[in-house]
């Protein structure tokens, strides 16, 4: 029997495997098997609706921040048109339910992989852009996609709006908070260990070498043109993936909520969350998501406030100002995000309580 | 016929309108590489201090015309100081990030401030000014954009071709390492920079307030419109901006005639991604080397 390892005080890792392990201590693991015990077996039991709508809502833009980790994060490419992929997803997922009558768990994957390869077209342009061109192509890419599903009629019907019946299993029909809050949280802890061994894989070695110095990683035999489209890829699918859940629980969608705010909402759960970091993906999603949602009570809030209403203020773009800011104050005091924080925290433990 | 040439006439005036508002952005580009997401709201900034210059404090236009540069100017400088410079030497996505970040900001606070309605400024430039071509009629703030436009190609020509400054601020666009060791001051050079580009942005604020109105959502949209100019024209090259303005308000007016105007807004990004993929520097940029 091995010995369980709880707190080391120095790097004692002496081959690659050890390089690789996914927890660093034992007590890691132990801590992510009780955290998950706790959020399927307690959590959606005891916390009230509106708590588990905002955790819904966490789970699937963690998926999709992920997604966009592994782009911008580990292969180092900068996309502005995620909000639109994830649009894509939805749209995907909600067409195919409802022309093709595909049952969820089947449409919730092909929306993924439709987006997959309309993420790769817009990939495409990397082939020959690096950094500051490869953003403005996605940029274009945003608009193009936004254009396309407000006025491709026939398919999307525009302004409309599609109406998607609720996914089932067995007859048991998925609706409701708490039912979906299963869906999204089995489908984030799938997505998550997936992202996390794509990235001890050769494919996330590639990614990594082509974010540090794509012209050594040439160099070394690496086809970056591949390699970026492929990031691009497993971005867009999760994406996709994520706009497809989102489809199944807002029910009815519209082209509204996926424009360049939402892109940037996107960057911003990475960069706030902290870059190259998968749980960081998931810290940067839960604290956008819960600023949106005190800002929004602030602001319902302040509306009330006696000389607020009398002046005639309109205290609705305090949220915008204060998201701003939020972005801003993270680059310049903690660029590497909630992730560096949270690791700072953990190894001022490490040597608890002799620690100097 | 007559339709196709009034076409013409407003796609080079809007695409005049395109490339002035694209030189604040170039000039920053040009000198610390710096993709300003912030420009429209830059522009927003400079339009609406001016309104409220003139509808709030009375001034003469003159007067608030020039209190609006000093002011953006300054203001240009300020953001400089206190968000980029920080991030000299940090890693592209967190500039990038940080100026997404200021135009949440900056909008925020334009629209706690002014709101979100349309707001226009009071008639004041000369009826003399426009131009009658046959039936072809050029209103009079486009004459004066066009003015405007060549004045500050030339300015700009000769501060970058001649001036000590715009060779500086070359030097360091084009490696900053390198300017930095031959004692090019190159905090100086952003700062200036940054200033100026602020500056220039306000102006064409001021322009594009006086053709439609005030309206943060309008100016912060041309801000994005912005990157198809640039990049048609190549990123670094000022007449490229103006030249990659004309052409993209020309298809725009274009598609607007003859196809649909629900096209108008979605083709300057097509033609970007085509672009792209044939001729990534643009018509006039500089192409960089690469050797694997």
């Amino acid at each position: 029997m091995r010995r369980f390892s709880f707190h080391p005080c120095g790097n004692y890792r002496e081959n690659y495997k050890q390089e690789l392990s996914i927890f660093e201590t034992d007590y890691g693991r132990l801590c992510v098997i009780f955290f998950l015990i706790i959020l399927f077996f307690v959590a959606p039991f005891v916390v009230s609706p509106y708590m588990l709508y905002i955790l819904n809502t966490i789970g699937i833009a963690a998926i999709a921040a992920i997604g966009l980790n592994i782009l911008i994060g580990f292969t180092g490419q900068i996309s502005l048109g995620h909000g639109a992929f994830f649009g894509v997803g939805a749209y995907a997922a909600a067409i195919l339910a409802t022309r093709l009558g595909l049952g969820f768990y089947l449409a919730i994957p092909a929306a993924g992989i439709i987006t997959a390869l309309v993420g790769m077209i817009f990939g495409i342009p990397s082939g020959r852009l690096k950094g500051l061109y490869l953003t403005i192509a996605t940029l274009a890419g945003q608009f193009i996609i936004e254009y396309v599903l407000i006025h491709w009629d026939s398919l999307t019907k525009g302004t409309m709006g599609i109406t998607i019946p609720a996914p089932n299993v067995f007859h048991w029909e998925i609706a409701g908070d708490k039912s979906f809050f299963f869906l999204i949280f089995l489908s984030l802890v799938l997505m998550t260990w997936f992202a996390v061994n794509i990235m001890r894989s050769k494919y996330g070695r590639a990614f990594i070498a082509i974010r540090d110095n794509d012209r050594a990683a040439e160099g070394m035999g690496i086809p970056i043109f591949k390699y970026k489209l492929l990031s691009f890829g497993i971005s867009s699918f999760y994406a996709g993936f994520a706009g497809a859940l989102w489809a199944y629980y807002m029910v009815s969608i519209t082209t509204e909520p996926f424009n360049l705010g939402l892109s940037v909402e996107y960057i911003a759960m990475v960069i706030i969350g902290g870059m190259g970091n998968i749980p960081g993906a998931i810290f940067g999603a839960t604290f956008i998501t819960l600023l949106n949602e005190l800002l929004r009570y602030v602001t319902g809030l302040l509306m009330n406030v006696g000389f607020v209403t009398s002046s005639g203020l309109n205290m609705a773009p305090l949220r915008e100002f204060v998201f701003g800011l939020a972005i801003v104050l993270f680059i310049l005091l903690e660029p590497r995000g909630i992730a560096e924080l949270w690791r700072i925290f953990r190894s001022s433990f490490r040597l608890w309580p002799f620690s100097y | 016929m007559e339709f196709f040439l009034q076409l013409l006439v407003n796609g080079v005036c809007v695409g005049l309108l395109y490339g002035i508002s694209a030189m604040g952005f170039v000039m920053i580009f040009k000198s610390s590489s710096v993709l300003n997401f912030a420009h429209g709201e830059l522009l927003a900034l400079g339009a609406f201090f001016f309104l409220a210059l003139i509808t709030w404090a009375k001034l003469p236009i003159i007067v608030a015309f020039l209190l609006t540069l000093v002011g953006s100017f300054v203001l240009g400088f300020l953001i400089e100081k206190f968000f980029l410079r920080p991030l000299i030497g940090e890693k592209l996505i967190f500039v990038i990030m940080l100026t997404v970040g200021l135009a949440a900001m900056f909008k925020g606070l334009i629209l706690l401030i002014w709101g979100g309605n349309l707001r226009t400024y009071p008639n004041f430039l000369p009826e003399t000014l426009a131009l009658k071509l046959g039936t072809i009629y050029i209103a009079p703030v486009y004459s004066a954009t066009l003015v405007i436009s060549v004045l500050f190609l030339v300015l700009f020509g000769l501060f970058f071709k001649k001036s000590a400054q715009g060779i500086y601020m070359r030097s360091v666009a084009d490696n900053q390492m390198a300017a930095l060791s031959l004692g090019v001051h190159v905090r100086r050079v952003f700062a200036l920079s940054w200033a100026i580009a602020a500056m220039v942005a306000a102006m064409s604020g001021i322009v594009l307030g006086i053709i439609n109105g005030v309206n943060v959502h309008d100016l912060s949209s041309i801000g994005l419109k912005v990157f198809p100019v640039v990049i048609l024209g190549g990123l670094d090259s000022i007449g490229g901006a103006i030249i990659g303005g004309i052409i993209i308000g020309l298809l725009e007016t274009f598609t607007g005639g003859y196809l649909s105007p629900s096209l108008t807004d979605v083709v300057p990004y097509i033609v970007l991604v085509f672009i792209l993929l044939v001729k990534p520097y643009g018509l006039f940029g500089l192409v960089e080397i690469e050797r694997v």
